[in-house]
């Protein structure tokens, strides 16, 4: 237990009964923990890889580079005029993040049954910090588009002060996810094939390689935006790319609320499950 | 003031019900109309009371599937309890584990900081400690290698090293020394001693009466999950032996919960000399079979057989490491047959048997206390003559008179 826990206080350890709030304090206490989880996740990563951070590097260039091949030049899919290169690249920053990153901490407490089973923590953190690892590779993303916008020609706008914003809103949302299914795999293991079929599958319904609001009619967007991952995208390229791709307000805000309720019920359902990970992993 | 109050504690596990289930399971379940398949219950620990006093070493012992684990478990707050509550007072670290967490990807350095931050040390507190930590395991020129590349011997004694210098109020120790050669082991044993006199409260778990009899002052025993004593340890591990070798009666194999990774698990163990049914006799020679159970065919395992005598001293081992006849890899199931000649070393009394397997170094399965058993006296010189001897070891020897 962490040293600035008191010393004297007297802890009580019974079965909980009923709903259990998340304890925020006892988060905030193991927060060096939490650090040296996501440190270890990131040295980890890319040890023994010949080309190491350059994978980073080269897995969105290289899909945008494919993409814009496929959809921007033989199937010419509308770019309103902005250069589909960094349409997609703005769109892949998000979704690529949601994807690995999401993948990894569903497996993130299975993956650390080991632990959970010898030393108390608050599990939250494990998750957490395998999110918290992937914002490394974001933000190298992030400096790559910022080198490839002046390439293309697409100037730097005010808006992109804004991205900070949406970027919290991945992170979000990709947290919120990771909660649920890494505390669903400890009991259904199916969430080891689920993921990887939300990921592969999402990138189709998800407009990263093509500009949706033109192409979705106007009674089923709402239902489009019910992807929290639609209202990201649209917001990330409002940011790069400017006015003329300002997002789909309605979308945006039902994206902003479908990530506040999933990372509320995946806090509670973590919390409310944690008590039994150490007998059931 | 008590350090930690326990009062009608419970744990009930369900056997079966705890497997992992599919979500095709609960679908086939809710057309079922809730007809679970049934799930056995049992309690791992049932009303156990006790306090533990601030200061106070307390060595808890029980045979295995007796409930100590389950005890640590609740302590540590890794699980939860079914029933009842503990009080506890000051920082706890438990240490069910050395090397909880270690990458083998990382190095030296990057486990300690890692593994002690697991334990619940701050980042200052590790820093602070990292070359107490690098002399106590003995090693400073390997510390920027991934510990990969390390010997198990020399990542066990890094990672005991980490936890030997936790400084919680209360510490929690199950049983970590069963690995590790004999000076190391000694000399954590040693650092242990020091944190305890150092006012500190410990909870130590150990099959190992000599360690728990040297180190504890108090004792708790439990049985089946109850508590069924606790007072000076002395008292308490006279009560246990006395239980363990009830007199007259041929105690055969028990076990607990796999202890290690489980790949591999014995399910049974023999010890007789010629006569299979009776006790082996002294100078009969000692055969022993150990069955066991693979996830998979042809694992390179290597088998340890270790006796203890009535004191937990560890009198030999046998490793099948040492049998070049042996082949590399093992068949799914089989049953190790170890044969050791009439002349072996040990002397009428009590003794006990552990089994271990190892996969590539790593422990799949660990039993101890997988068996009791009492060498008989018997005619170790074939002279017509019993023994008579009270020693540990017994040897052919031969005498002669020089005369002056």
């Amino acid at each position: 237990m962490p040293a600035d826990d008191a010393l004297d206080a007297e802890r009580v350890i019974r079965p909980h009964r009923g709903f259990i709030a998340v304890d925020f304090g006892e988060l905030w206490r193991y927060r060096e923990l939490f650090g040296f989880l996501a440190w270890r996740d990131i040295l980890v990563r890319y040890k023994q890889t010949y080309l190491g951070v350059a994978w980073v590097v080269l897995q969105p260039v290289l899909t945008m580079v494919v993409f814009t091949v496929l959809f921007g030049r033989f199937a010419k899919f509308p770019t309103n005029g902005a250069p589909y290169e960094i349409i997609v690249f703005a769109a892949l920053l998000p979704w690529q993040f949601f994807a690995n990153t999401l993948g990894e901490s569903s497996n993130s407490l299975v993956a650390s049954a080991r632990i959970i089973s010898r030393v108390y923590f608050p599990r939250l953190i494990i998750p957490a910090s395998v999110v918290c690892s992937g914002v490394v590779e974001a933000v190298i993303s992030l400096a790559i588009l910022f080198i490839l916008m002046p390439c293309y020609g697409v100037a730097f706008r005010p808006t992109l002060l804004l991205l900070p914003v949406f970027f919290a809103l991945t992170f979000l949302t990709t947290f919120a996810a990771g909660a649920w299914f890494s505390a669903l795999n400890v009991k259904y293991r199916d969430v080891r094939y689920i993921v990887p079929f939300i990921t592969r599958l999402g990138m189709f319904i998800t407009p990263v390689m093509f500009l949706w609001v033109s192409w979705v009619p106007e009674k089923w967007r709402m239902w489009f935006c019910l992807n929290p991952l639609v209202g990201i995208i649209d917001g990330f390229r409002w940011c790069v790319l400017g006015p003329s791709f300002a997002p789909y307000w309605p979308g945006l805000w039902l994206s902003v609320a479908v990530t506040a309720v999933l990372l509320v019920t995946g806090m509670v359902y973590f919390r409310n499950t944690e008590k039994t990970f150490a007998d059931v992993i | 003031m008590a350090a930690i109050t326990v009062s009608q504690l419970g744990k009930q596990y369900r056997l079966g019900a705890q497997t992992h289930d599919t979500l095709r399971d609960q679908l086939a379940g809710l057309f079922r109309g809730g007809a679970k398949p049934e799930a056995q219950e049992f309690w791992a620990l049932k009303d156990v009371n006790f306090q533990i006093e601030k200061g106070d070493i307390v060595g808890v012992i029980g045979r295995n599937g007796a409930g100590k684990s389950t005890l640590l478990k609740i302590l540590s707050q890794i699980t939860e309890p079914t029933e009842g509550e503990v009080r506890i007072r000051g920082r706890v670290a438990s240490l069910l584990e050395v090397g909880t967490g270690f990458h083998s990807e990382l190095t030296g350095r990057e486990n300690v900081f890692l593994n002690g931050a697991i334990l619940g040390m701050t980042r200052a507190e590790i820093a602070r400690k990292f070359g107490e930590i690098a002399a106590f395991a003995e090693m400073d020129s390997f510390l920027d290698t991934p510990v990969k590349h390390y010997s198990s011997g020399m990542t066990t004694r890094l990672a005991f090293a980490v936890a030997a210098h936790l400084e919680p109020e209360i510490l929690i120790i199950d049983e970590v020394l069963a690995v590790g050669d004999a000076a190391f082991q000694k000399k954590c044993l040693g650092k242990m001693g020091e944190v305890a006199r150092a006012g500190r409260t410990v909870i130590f778990v150990s099959h190992n009466m000599a360690a728990i009899t040297s180190l504890c002052v108090r004792g708790i025993y439990l049985e089946k999950g109850r508590l069924k004593a606790l007072g000076p340890v002395q008292e308490i591990v006279e009560t246990y032996m006395r239980d363990a070798l009830p007199p007259g009666q041929k105690s055969g194999f028990r076990r607990g919960e796999v202890r290690g990774s489980g790949r591999v698990k014995f399910t049974n163990l023999e010890v007789y000399s010629r006569d299979r049914i009776a006790a082996p006799v002294v100078g009969e020679g000692l055969t022993i079979r150990a069955t066991y159970e693979a996830v998979e065919e042809n694992l390179p395992i290597r088998f340890v057989v270790n006796v203890y005598d009535s004191s937990q001293v560890r009198i030999f081992a046998l490793d099948s490491f040492t049998d070049r006849a042996l082949p590399q890899v093992f068949p799914k199931t089989g049953t190790l047959v170890l044969e050791i000649p009439p002349h072996f070393a040990l002397t009428p009394g009590r003794y006990q048997m552990e089994l271990v397997a190892f996969i590539d170094e790593e422990a799949a399965d660990h039993v101890p206390g997988a068996l009791d058993f009492e060498m008989e006296d018997g005619d170790f010189f074939g002279n017509g003559r019993k023994t008579h001897n009270p020693a540990a070891v017994i040897i052919k020897n031969q005498w002669s008179l020089v005369a002056p």
